[in-house]
């Protein structure tokens, strides 16, 4: 049998009926978002369910929406099921004030870096980590970069006008 | 910094030797740091460091149109830049909505498999150095040479490879880039061969390898292993066949899977993919061949908007001088949208996670790096063996400081 959008879709609100929002197939991927608290919840209830077996955590990164008040952070998991070939997306929204998300890494092995980098870039902290530190920047910074209030190019210059020139 | 490990009585040394294996150590082939905690020859412990050539490529992408991420894109696993080039350009197309013609897929496949090669050959032939044969090396490193000479002739440059454009290529592949690659696929073959026959079953190397540093089927996948690691561990899982991009599904060609997971069994799948690849270049060498007409003359998408317009058009046409215009500076307007869309690159599965809100430039860019994921499993993989093991071990995990750091 062919695991198709529709059925995981059926499935994960027969599990976790109303709780799941904002369902979404961008490009043929299966989009969804789940209450921050939920994460781990949605993530094993994928990774042990006979018929979804989503036990290949392909990445995991967070984005960052400024304008999002309440929920600046999306922490984005993509997942594969290796054995029917489908893959996923799920989000969980934040506040950047109390990023306070549970940890992946007692399911996958994988996050452990991705979450790493993670927090290095964009300060979600990671509960149930077993080494939450930074890992590509160096350890004195006090600020997460990837965040959009740190441009990247010096914002006194006046040579260059956004207008022209993208963002 | 690590805590020594007391060992217990009666052991020659009272405490464990911190060894600090990089950051600029030549065994580990590029900057990343490993402190290992040795009982003699024996680690007991390690801990790695990365982050020393982070040059912050998702926060740049973001402030850039998309044409000028190529380059960035060149700087992951620079052993195979075209994979990462082609990786992009297939993410933007999806993205914008860029249909590709069939012989502009069959020339990226050449090239992809090309890099494959390329980059298999390094990283195989640095197993044997790291093992104690020098001469392989040497020898293989002569068709990386020619290989490059082919991508000289399609593109100007030869590491950095930037090859290629959204919806095709530059310009069309030259007679001499097919004689080159003619070239290549008649003599690599004989010298891949005697390759072979110096390490497969050659004692000292088996000796070496085997059992060094495996990785079971489960762990592999737990870990996020991808690419020839991952399948040199029993799983048959390639992006190529999974999800079939740039015509893949056109080619017939085996996926070599091994058993243990060990450093041998992915020397052997890498081996068995360079031959794979090969017959995946001449199968597409021929249908390229096949287009006759007009058709053999097409080299890019017909997508004015995104695809840089020729110059002599430049002059003479109104809305291309608009398109090269509003290319150059970037102010081509980009469909809001998310998208994923991954390549087998040479280590793994290369993703790029693109996020447009219809800007210029990305809203977010994010590179989903094999070997930074898998890298993980390295403090696993060698505790308890010999550092002579570490050492076979990191290098044929094929670790690329460039892709491991962004």
């Amino acid at each position: 049998m062919v695991l198709t959008n529709e059925t995981i879709q059926l499935k994960l609100t027969e599990k976790f009926p109303d709780q799941l929002t904002d369902w979404l197939e961008p490009y043929g991927m299966l989009t969804f978002t789940a209450p921050k608290d939920l994460n781990l919840k949605v993530l094993q209830f994928l990774y042990n369910d006979a018929e979804l077996r989503f036990q290949f955590l392909t990445d995991l990164q967070a984005v960052h929406y400024p304008d999002n008040k309440g929920a600046e952070l999306a922490v984005v998991y993509h997942l594969h099921n290796l054995v029917d070939n489908v893959r996923i997306r799920f989000k969980i929204f934040v506040d950047i004030d109390k990023a306070d998300v549970f940890s992946a890494t007692a399911l996958y092995r994988s996050a452990n870096h991705m979450e790493r980098e993670t927090y290095d870039f964009f300060g979600v902290n990671f509960i149930g980590h077993p080494n939450l530190i930074r890992i590509l920047n160096v350890e004195e910074m006090d600020y997460f970069p990837m965040r959009k209030q740190y441009p990247v190019e010096d914002q006194s210059r006046i040579d260059k006008d956004d207008e022209m020139f993208g963002r | 910094m690590n805590e020594h490990i007391l060992l217990p009585e009666g052991s020659i040394e009272k405490q464990t030797t911190t060894l600090n294996l990089g950051p600029t150590h030549p065994a580990t082939h590029g900057v990343f740091q490993n402190i290992l905690e040795l009982d003699g020859e024996r680690i007991l412990k390690s801990t790695s460091t990365v982050g020393y050539i982070h040059r912050a490529f998702e926060k740049i992408a973001e402030r850039r149109p998309l044409y000028q991420i190529t380059p960035l894109t060149d700087r992951l696993n620079y052993c195979s830049s075209p994979i990462n080039n082609m990786g992009w350009h297939i993410t933007c197309e999806k993205l914008l909505n860029v249909k590709i013609p069939k012989r502009v897929d069959y020339l990226r496949v050449i090239i992809m498999e090309l890099s494959r090669i390329s980059d298999h050959l390094i990283c195989n032939s640095i197993v044997g150095v790291d093992s104690g044969a020098y001469s392989g090396f040497l020898y293989l490193m002569q068709y990386r040479e020619l290989i490059y000479e082919i991508y000289e002739e399609i593109c100007g440059s030869r590491l950095t490879t930037t090859i290629g454009r959204i919806g095709g290529f530059e310009r069309n592949f030259t007679p001499a880039a097919f004689q080159k690659l003619e070239k290549f696929l008649k003599e690599y073959p004989k010298t891949l061969k005697e390759f072979e026959n110096l390490f497969t079953r050659n004692r000292i190397f088996m000796d070496r390898t085997i059992g060094c540093g495996p990785i079971s089927a489960e762990r592999a996948l737990n870990y996020g292993f991808t690419g020839p690691n991952l399948r040199a561990a029993g799983v048959d899982y390639d992006v190529r066949i999974h999800t079939p991009y740039s015509s893949y599904e056109d080619f017939d060609f085996v996926i070599p899977v091994g058993t243990t997971g060990d450093c041998y069994d992915r020397f052997l799948v890498r081996n068995e993919e360079m031959w794979q690849s090969l017959s995946i270049i001449e199968q597409a060498f021929q249908k390229v061949q096949e287009f006759k007409g007009a058709d053999a003359e097409v080299f890019h998408a017909d997508s004015p908007a995104y695809y840089l317009p020729e110059k002599k058009d430049v002059y003479t046409k109104m809305e291309a001088l608009i398109y090269h215009f509003k290319i150059v500076m970037g102010e081509t307007e980009m469909p809001a949208g998310e998208v994923y869309s991954s390549v087998e690159g040479a280590n793994g599965e290369l993703g790029f996670y693109l996020i447009s809100d219809g800007g210029r430039t990305p809203y977010r860019l994010h590179f989903r790096r094999p070997c930074f994921i898998y890298y993980q499993a390295f403090e696993e993989l060698v505790k308890g063996g010999m550092l002579s093991d570490a050492i076979i071990t990191m290098s044929s995990l094929n670790l690329i400081a460039g892709e491991m750091d962004a």
